[in-house]
């Protein structure tokens, strides 16, 4: 088993009598992207906040790449964007990234080179001396993700980072996190899009009212919740019977010429074609019906959990 | 994934390397994890809190007003000095000078107070608002250190400003009349002290309450210590030792206006010593005692700021 990042165990922050987190207890493998979802106010930027030791904890344990959250050394080996993410913005781009470069005790020798090749990956080469406060939102976005992976951490997290890109920066940041797990660092992703998450991520875990409800690999869940609809003609009571004999198949649902079927997985559809067809019945078409990490965030929080 | 990204995390590449050996060596020990030590991050926040006021014209603003009050203190000691008669004895005339030297000097430790407040009273509260000190503090760096760090960018700062409006008063008062102030350089020490506590107290506020309560608390601070130091002065000439131990209470509270009328007695010239209780002159001189009490403070609202911002949630 790879090593472990991340390993919280209890932890639970009260604001008063207002739990912001209950029990948050999870483990995040080394090198892995993992997306940390729950709907709004459910706890995730004050879990984040905590596993960065900003936020004491009001009780539980958390371990940082093995040493305790907030610990100094861990801290030069982690990189963050924050959500409502701000910055000096009288400094110019450069400036900034070089000032975070240097908070993380990067030498000014290194940061010459560095910085500069950052901006230019960002998309901001052109505009590295202009001043923050001209920028757009993305852009603003862009500097914040440089600043992040200036001192090339092992864990990076990103707290909403694609709020405000636009489509190419949206890709950019997938693409960065792509580049930092392939370089061996773990990404702890936080985003309301769960579409980015899902095109990023390893595993994610859904949090509600400050507790993680569920934990899957990625795409994992298919091997539950695997669906087909049939376009069919002439589907017999008999053939349908004749259908629920083979294991793991469930009708859903039959309606006019459509049929909704459960099965235990892809590799079963061609057992289901051919027992209705040897039953008379004429298909159309077989759609597997994949369940999105949307459709699976939705069934675990509900239609609309947030409020 | 293209090649600039894998570029940008090579260790030590090519081109770093032939560029400077420093830098490769640079390079080398930067894989060890580390922060850049206390004394490190307090240079870069100071240069950094000190760069802010400058980029945001605070700093350039101040010195505007500053030599629009230089200005014009200088062109009404010109026309003073102009309209004495001749006749006048030299050592009237070097009081009367002496006397609006001083109350331009009081007038300046007023802005530099007023200064000290509210460059700062949003430099914490304001960070932790609206989320800046999120990057910041996830970095390998000591609180405190940011703290002292902003508060050394504050003081190089506001030493300047004094530098600039006290001292140009003074060197003004000497140019047009050959008048120097005696303790000259004790009463911008002085002077800088009393800017310096005001400052401490800001930032220790402003890492619990909001920019605006911040700069309310130290200027309701400031007020009482006037008030405070009126009371007690009256009490001393009216011997009313209940007044003098009011104004004795409220110096311990907020010992800002002791210092002033610390420095005031330095520089006074008799003429205002003896005309009784002004803002700008002391016929009560707070002791050295209370100069160490006051330098205390300072030092320990420094120390209480960066306490309270070392275990606030952020």
């Amino acid at each position: 088993m790879a090593a472990l990042t991340i390993d919280a165990a209890g932890l639970r922050k009260y604001y008063g009598n207002r739990a912001a987190v209950r029990d948050l207890t999870l483990q995040v493998l080394a090198g892995e992207a993992f997306g940390f979802l729950g709907p709004n106010g459910a706890g995730k930027s004050t879990s984040i906040k905590m596993l960065l030791g900003l936020v004491k904890p009001t009780s539980g344990r958390a371990l940082l790449l093995g040493q305790p959250v907030g610990d100094r050394a861990v801290r030069a080996r982690i990189g963050f964007l924050p959500e409502h993410f701000r910055f000096y913005d009288w400094l110019s781009a450069s400036e900034l990234v070089s000032f975070h470069g240097r908070l993380c005790g990067l030498a000014d020798d290194i940061l010459r080179y560095r910085v500069p090749r950052l901006l230019e990956r960002v998309g901001l080469s052109s505009q590295q001396s202009k001043p923050i406060r001209s920028f757009s939102k993305g852009m603003m976005q862009r500097v914040g993700l440089a600043q992040a992976i200036v001192n090339d951490p092992e864990v990076l997290f990103l707290d909403e980072p694609t709020s405000g890109l636009d489509p190419a920066g949206r890709k950019l940041v997938r693409e960065v996190i792509r580049e930092e797990r392939d370089r061996g660092a773990t990404v702890f992703l936080n985003s309301h899009l769960l579409g980015e998450v899902e095109q990023s991520c390893d595993r994610v875990a859904f949090i509600r009212h400050g507790e993680v409800v569920g934990m899957y690999e990625m795409g994992a869940w298919q091997t539950d919740y695997t669906e087909v609809e049939l376009d069919v003609g002439g589907a017999s009571s008999s053939a349908l019977a004749r259908l629920a004999t083979i294991e793991g198949i469930a009708v859903l649902a039959q309606e006019a010429r459509r049929l909704r079927l459960r099965v235990p997985d892809e590799d079963s559809l061609p057992d289901i074609v051919r027992c209705l067809v040897e039953s008379g019945t004429r298909i159309y078409s077989v759609v597997p019906q994949r369940v999105s990490l949307e459709d699976l965030f939705l069934r675990t929080m509900g239609p609309d959990p947030g409020l | 994934m293209n090649d600039s990204a894998i570029d940008m995390r090579v260790a030590a590449d090519a081109t770093e390397q032939q560029a400077t050996q420093s830098a490769s060596n640079a390079q080398a020990t930067a894989s060890i994890p580390r922060g850049p030590g206390a004394v490190r991050t307090v240079i870069l926040m100071a240069r950094v809190t000190f760069h802010e006021a400058a980029r945001r014209r605070i700093l350039w603003i101040a010195a505007l007003a500053g030599a629009a009050f230089l200005g014009l203190f200088w062109a009404g000691l010109h026309a003073m000095i102009r309209s004495m008669p001749p006749n006048v004895p030299p050592v009237n005339r070097q009081e009367g000078i002496g006397m609006m030297v001083m109350m331009v000097l009081y007038a300046g430790s007023m802005m530099t107070s007023l200064m000290a407040a509210l460059t700062s009273c949003d430099t914490l509260s304001g960070e932790i608002a609206s989320g800046t000190i999120h990057a910041i503090a996830t970095k390998p760096v000591l609180r405190g250190c940011l703290v002292l760090g902003k508060w050394v960018g504050f003081v190089w700062m506001l030493a300047l400003y004094v530098l600039f409006v006290e001292g140009g008063t003074i060197a003004i008062g000497w140019f047009e009349s050959r008048h120097l102030p005696p303790h000259s350089v004790a009463v911008l020490g002085l002077i800088l002290l009393q800017a310096i506590l005001l400052l401490g107290v800001t930032m220790a506020a402003s890492t619990q309450f909001s920019a605006l309560t911040s700069g309310a608390l130290t200027l309701g601070l400031y007020g009482l210590a006037f008030v405070g130091g009126w009371i007690e002065q009256f009490g001393a000439l009216r011997h009313v030792k209940t007044c003098v131990d009011l104004g004795i209470v409220a110096s311990l509270v907020m010992p800002s206006d002791a210092l002033w009328r610390r420095a005031a007695f330095k520089i006074q010239p008799p003429i205002l010593g003896a005309a009784g209780v002004s803002p700008f002159s002391s016929t009560m001189v707070p002791s050295v005692a209370m100069v160490t009490y006051a330098a205390i403070y300072a030092l320990a609202a420094l120390i209480f700021a960066q306490i309270l911002f070392q275990r606030r949630d952020l």
